[in-house]
């Protein structure tokens, strides 16, 4: 993180990518207030997940780019402390990624998301730690890769699909002001794939590591 | 000296598909000796390097380094070693003092500020301890890796091209490191395309060529004109 923080160069490439996704997402939608509300919930895990893909991808570009990726590998000691670290960097940065989003779709479709924040703060948070968990595991497999760019998103999409689909799900409920137990089964596995995932990844993660 | 060596290598054989690099290896460094490996661009040193480092898996045979096998006891071996290798293992946006916490921490070390700065100080780095890396010469660099070993203590040290793309001042640093490494008991392994100064500090003189060594003679009183005939007697790289 001290390295992005220095350099900025994930951070910057993704709020510029959230600006451009959102005036694509504009011209599509147009001022259409029904529309909007039907694409709004998929239309901002579209955001977040675009923007997820491009940030997880780049999470050992630090150590590629710096010969460093060998010297973790001769690293002596639990290889898991590497993927929580990697994990944590990733949320934190997708976190900041998607409330800039939330702002800016607010700013530009011109509309309300107060009502929703509590729910939204918690489907984005469940879901950003359930793209991250197994993204940042993918970023890994597919570090040393030579299509790596084209390897991930293709290995990445489909585990996803449990995630996307319980967050786009709870995210239209909650927008649309449904109570807690119309959307909480989707909550509940938006928190099961998470902690599978999570698990899965501190698991198997020094084993991927491994030459 | 102990009789068990530091590094044992037997039997290794290493391919890359239909390409055999390593074909029946046999060596060994004992404790408190430095062994330089020489041969030609290709010959196979960083690769027996590398399985020794535990960044590679021999196809056959074994590499035990302190007690450990290398291909069954990797997390073990990893303890023992410090590998200084092309690259430098650093990264350029944090400072000297920043990638020392870094990858000490990493190694589960918990070094104290005071540790940190007297390893600092020990490769001279000291007053460069909160510049960015990314301004450092390729010497700084190589002294910042051994910073991590000077803290580390690692039985073996497996160096490949050590010397090369430094200074004189960092050369004669460099050589006075290694030289009180071996004086500890350390053991180090060392390629090198050198026939200079920097095989001062080998006991031993290794030259790999087809796949094997081919030579494996004291250094004594070789000078750098006997180990260059002898080094153009087995390869096929004479000068």
């Amino acid at each position: 993180m001290l390295v992005e923080r220095r350099s900025k160069e994930t951070l910057n490439a993704l709020f510029f990518f959230a600006l451009l996704l959102l005036f694509v997402f504009q011209f599509a939608v147009g001022p259409d207030r029904e529309r909007l509300a039907g694409t709004l919930p998929g239309l901002l895990w579209l955001g977040f997940i675009l923007s997820g893909l491009l940030g997880l991808g780049r999470t050992f570009v630090v150590e590629r780019e710096n010969d460093c990726w060998e010297g973790l590998l001769l690293a002596p000691g639990d290889k898991s402390a590497i993927y929580v670290g990697k994990l944590a960097g990733n949320v934190l940065l997708m976190l900041v990624v998607e409330v800039l989003l939330i702002v800016l779709f607010t700013i530009f479709f011109d509309i309300d998301l107060s009502p929703a924040i509590p729910t939204l703060a918690i489907v984005v948070v469940l879901g950003t730690i359930g793209l991250a968990s197994v993204g940042t595991l993918f970023a890994a497999m597919t570090a040393g890769v030579r299509a790596r760019e084209l390897l991930f998103p293709v290995l990445l999409l489909p585990v996803q699909v449990p995630v996307l689909l319980a967050a786009v799900k709870a995210t239209e409920a909650g927008l649309a002001g449904e109570p807690l137990a119309a959307y909480a089964h989707w909550l509940q596995l938006l928190a099961a794939a998470d902690v599978i995932y999570l698990v899965a990844g501190v698991l198997t993660f020094e084993f991927i590591l491994e030459p | 000296m102990t009789s068990e060596p530091r590094i044992r290598v037997t039997a290794l054989r290493k391919t890359f598909g239909s390409h055999r690099v390593l074909d029946g290896l046999d060596v060994d460094v004992r404790e408190g000796e430095a062994v330089a490996l020489l041969g030609a661009n290709g010959a196979g040193k960083t690769t027996l390097l590398k399985i020794l480092a535990t960044l590679v898996r021999p196809t056959s045979g074994t590499a035990i380094v302190a007690g450990h096998d290398c291909a069954k006891d990797a997390e073990r071996v990893r303890h023992e070693i410090g590998l200084i290798a092309h690259a430098s293992y650093v990264y350029e946006d944090l400072t000297a003092l920043e990638n020392l916490r870094f990858w000490t921490t990493l190694a589960g070390l918990r070094p104290s500020a005071a540790a940190l700065a007297s390893a600092l100080g020990s490769v001279e780095l000291d007053r460069a301890a909160d510049e960015r890396v990314r301004t450092f010469s390729a010497g700084m660099k190589r002294r910042l890796s051994l910073a991590r070993f000077v803290l580390a203590r690692p039985q073996v040290l497996l160096l490949d091209e050590p010397f090369a793309g430094l200074d004189q001042r960092a050369k004669k640093w460099l050589e006075e490191h290694l030289a009180s490494f071996k004086a500890r008991g350390g053991a180090i392994l060392m390629a090198t395309h050198s026939f200079g100064r920097e095989l001062a500090v080998a006991d031993r003189i290794a030259i790999l060529a087809g796949g094997a060594i081919a030579l494996d003679t004291p250094r004594g009183a070789l000078s750098a004109d006997d180990v260059q005939r002898l080094y153009g007697l087995h390869t096929e790289d004479a000068p």
